[in-house]
């Protein structure tokens, strides 16, 4: 009698024809690309700007002033301009996103949710260039009334703008988080004679705590990768901002930056290569941020996409 | 027995850590109807999926022992296994239609075997459906979608899409678990038809759905094959006291 | 006080941020269309830019807006698509898919502005593809190949799993329950994604400000190697680098921007519902 095979079994439907056989490992090869396209992003962006740590002294390039027709390459007022408009952004999107998540899951009837989302969607969708549009033309006139800012194009205006724009994101994502509580706890809270008001706050949002989170991670990887509309509002002036009113001056982002002068340099000069430097900046910030929010979604072996 | 369409010998079979079958060995015999019934968890879908090479779908499995259909391995290196599955057809417990019509269903086997000529393929079809004492109830619907037609219809339906393979066996996993009591019973009687031609195994969803099936039949329980008897006499002279537990209901 | 009393007070608050949310958006919208409504005519639409962009039409933006989407379809389509094939139906759980999945991710949330960079690097002076469409379109593409993989993937996955096992008990191999049943059942969820994705990078500025666009170019492009002007990219010129130009233009730039983008995500919104309401599983 045969002494028996052992099979370890490692998935997948067995067999396939051999005009197959090309067209799957195209997919494979598909696949992977992904990382390759990664790799060659980082890399191009190590090539054109790595050179700017051996063309300018270290202690130019972590400098306060950005000034690049005299060989000032300080990055700290881009850096400190693209935190100050990103976590205002954040500090104006969270609370309104959380809200807007809560009414819409907890509250709102069914007509009204149905009119909400594909609000929300819109906004999702208009261009960041017609954002910035509208925020130079009505959004700018606004705050310059209001707050006495010379031209109105400010931090706050552009922290406005971006609020919006990381809107969507976070909404979504919250919703999503919201949308994991298991009934029981809001019965529960229910149950012990709260009202639906003080359960919610109570209990449904902290229980959700992890996913809002992750959605401001990721309200923030937009945020601070934003820019044209930032550029359009912000006032673009690389100065630093540490004085108290720096909220209602105008700043200069690390986006901004490269957007308005990639342009006008020279390939291969030193301001070429500190704007790639700057690129690799915003590379590595961004991964990090989408890495953290992504680890909770491996985590949470969420169904596949982001948005 | 004399004459054995699937041999299984020392089968083993795990899910992860998990042992779902254990030293298996059974002779299933040629154009007859052979039960695996037993108490749920028992591994008679796992064995079911099994001859067939559909549990390669499944990852982080392993296997021990050895399957032979016609006297050949059917884990065998090299073996072909799309056409093994033409040969060892497989309806599941609960009728599932692929999408598009009643037509597409039951000619999608052969379609994907190569067969692109539409004169064979309406013959296919015909004999399939009324193999599977369908064809009256949907001549006339034969482009309607097959998510149209009612449950008992749409099992039937799928029996037909084995057919249209003219598999050497059928594998029937509880296929009328979901069925009211004339459509199962329809089902059932186009089984004593099919026999005639082809080896049949079903996973009966009651014991009375074995005793009134079944030409031989082995129970199952926990992943051990407990006893096998040749036409009803399980039911009636169980040799084994977990057989009897089971067979007059004082089990699961 | 009364706790349900704040309750009603928290839930009209509530209601208050909804409207807060909402009504910008409303407003974004309204003052665009108005405004932009005026400025449209047919010479607007079909006509040369003249006088220093501040007369004629914006013709060559909305050619070169929509050459960039074709290019960019042409080159993002069959990689999305097929990786997420892979990472749907052939990936397992190894440290390979996972970087896999770390890496589309990584690409979704790369700024635009950083993917200018890197097509500037690559395709316009690396390869040599100078200021072209080429450049832009395949830039572009890089950047929407995320969102179709990502929207693809769930696509495929909403398909039932018994359809693949169904199809394999039949005979047929992987591919062809994938091409015979899954990605037909998917399609209109790929499609979604798709348009979704394109429907991006047509708005995108920042990854073709260094790749493809053309400040003022009154003309037509002759081949994919032709810089050449694009609506989101003419939108900023004319709004913050021109002087003196009418706003009447911007506004009228802005809604046929604003129109394209928004009639995307109106027709993905549209085949996707139209589609799960008709299909049968
Ligand atoms: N895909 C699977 N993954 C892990 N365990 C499984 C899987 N399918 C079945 N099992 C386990 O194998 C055992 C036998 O299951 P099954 O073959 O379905 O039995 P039956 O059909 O007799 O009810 C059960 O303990 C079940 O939990
Ligand atoms: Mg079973």
């Amino acid at each position: 009698m045969d002494k028996g095979v052992i099979v370890t079994n490692r998935g997948g439907i067995s067999g396939r024809r051999w005009t197959e056989v090309p067209i799957e490992a195209t997919i494979r090869v598909l696949g992977f690309s992904t990382i390759g396209f990664v790799l060659l992003i980082f890399l191009f962006l190590l090539r054109e700007g790595l050179p700017i740590f051996y063309e300018v002294p270290t202690g130019n390039l972590f400098g306060t002033r950005w000034y690049p027709t005299f060989e000032l390459f300080g990055t700290l007022p881009l850096l400190l301009g693209s935190i100050l408009v990103t976590v205002t952004a954040i500090l104006i999107a969270l609370p309104l996103g959380v809200a807007t998540a809560v009414f819409v899951r907890e509250l709102a009837p069914d007509w009204v949710r149905e009119i909400l989302k594909p609000m929300i969607e819109v906004l999702a969708g208009i261009p960041s260039v017609v954002l910035g549009f509208f925020g130079m033309h009505f959004v700018a006139p606004l705050i310059r009334n209001i707050f006495g800012a010379p031209t109105g194009l400010t931090v706050f205006t552009g922290a406005l703008i971006l609020a919006y724009m990381a809107l969507p994101t976070i909404i979504s994502v919250a919703e999503d988080a919201l949308d994991t509580v298991p009934k029981s706890y809001r019965d529960a809270g229910l149950a012990m004679g709260a009202t639906q008001w003080q359960t919610i706050w109570k209990v449904v949002v902290p229980a959700a705590r992890s996913g809002i989170l992750m959605a401001v991670m990721l309200g923030m990887g937009r945020a601070i990768g934003e820019t044209m509309a930032v550029m359009m509002v912000t006032g673009n002036a690389a100065r630093l901002p540490l004085t108290f009113d720096s909220l209602f001056r105008p700043a200069r982002t690390m986006t901004a930056t490269i957007a308005a002068e990639m342009g006008e340099v020279a390939q291969g000069s030193t301001h070429y290569h500190a704007l790639f430097g700057i690129g690799i900046i915003l590379f590595v910030l961004t991964f990090l941020i989408n890495l953290t929010a992504a680890s909770a979604i491996f985590r949470k072996q969420r169904r596949g996409g982001l948005r | 027995m004399v004459d054995a369409k699937i041999r299984i010998r020392q089968l083993s079979y795990s899910y992860g850590g998990a042992e779902a079958l254990r030293e298996i060995n059974l002779d299933v015999p040629a154009n007859a109807v052979t039960a695996f019934f037993g108490p749920s968890g028992g591994g008679k879908t796992t064995l079911l999926r099994l001859i067939n090479r559909l549990n390669d779908l499944v990852e982080g499995t392993r296997m021990q022992g050895t399957i032979l259909l016609d006297g050949e391995n059917i884990y065998a290196p090299g073996v072909d296994v799309p056409r093994l599955r033409r040969r060892v057809g497989m309806v599941f417990a609960l009728p599932l239609p692929l999408p598009g019509t009643v037509r597409e269903n039951v000619v999608c086997g052969p379609r994907l075997a190569g067969i692109r000529d539409w004169g064979r393929l309406e013959e296919i079809l015909e004999r399939s459906l009324a193999q599977a004492a369908l064809w009256n109830e949907v001549k006339d619907r034969l482009d309607d979608p097959a998510v149209a037609l009612s449950g008992g219809q749409q099992q039937r339906l799928c029996i037909a899409r084995s057919l249209a393979l003219e598999p050497e066996v059928l594998l029937l996993d509880e296929p009328t678990s979901g069925l009211d009591p004339i459509s199962t019973a329809k089902v059932e009687e186009s089984l004593f038809e099919l026999k005639q031609q082809y080896t049949i195994v079903i996973v009966p969803h009651s014991v009375q759905q074995a005793a009134r099936v079944a030409d031989y039949a082995a129970f199952f329980l926990m992943g051990d094959l407990v006893e096998v008897q040749e036409g009803t006499r399980i039911f009636t002279t169980p040799q084994d006291p977990r057989t009897e537990d089971y067979v007059t209901g004082r089990f699961g | 006080m009364d706790r349900f009393l704040v309750q009603r007070l928290g839930f009209a608050l509530l209601l208050f941020v909804a409207l807060v949310v909402v009504v910008p958006i409303l407003f974004v919208l309204g003052v665009i269309v108005v405004e932009g409504s005026m400025a449209i005519t047919w010479e607007f639409l079909s006509a040369m830019p003249s006088d220093g962009m501040k007369g004629g039409g914006i013709f060559p933006t909305i050619v070169g807006t929509f050459l960039l989407m074709l290019g960019t379809a042409m080159a993002s389509i069959p990689v999305g698509v097929g990786g997420a094939i892979y990472l749907a139906e052939y990936a397992r759980d190894t440290w390979l898919t996972r970087a896999i999945r770390l890496a589309i991710v990584n690409l979704a949330g790369i700024p635009s502005v950083v993917y200018g960079l890197f097509g500037l690097g690559l395709f316009v002076l690396f390869l040599q593809f100078g200021t072209s469409i080429l450049a832009g379109a395949l830039t572009l593409a890089i950047m929407t190949i995320p969102i179709i993989i990502s929207t693809t993937e769930e696509a495929l996955r909403a398909v039932p799993t018994e359809f693949r096992t169904i199809i394999a008990s039949l005979g047929g191999t992987r591919w062809q329950g994938i091409r015979g049943v899954v990605l037909p059942q998917a399609l209109p969820g790929i499609i979604t994604g798709i348009i979704l994705g394109l429907l991006r990078a047509a708005g995108e500025t920042a990854p073709i400000l260094f790749t493809v666009a053309a400040f003022y170019l009154p003309r037509l492009p002759h081949s994919p190697f032709d810089p050449t002007m694009a609506l989101p990219y003419h939108l900023y010129v004319i709004s913050t680098q021109v002087p003196g130009m009418p706003l009447r233009i911007q506004h009228g730039t802005a809604l046929v921007l604003l129109t394209l983008v928004l009639s995307m995500n109106v027709t993905a919104t549209v085949i996707r519902s139209y589609f799960r309401r008709r299909r049968q599983w």
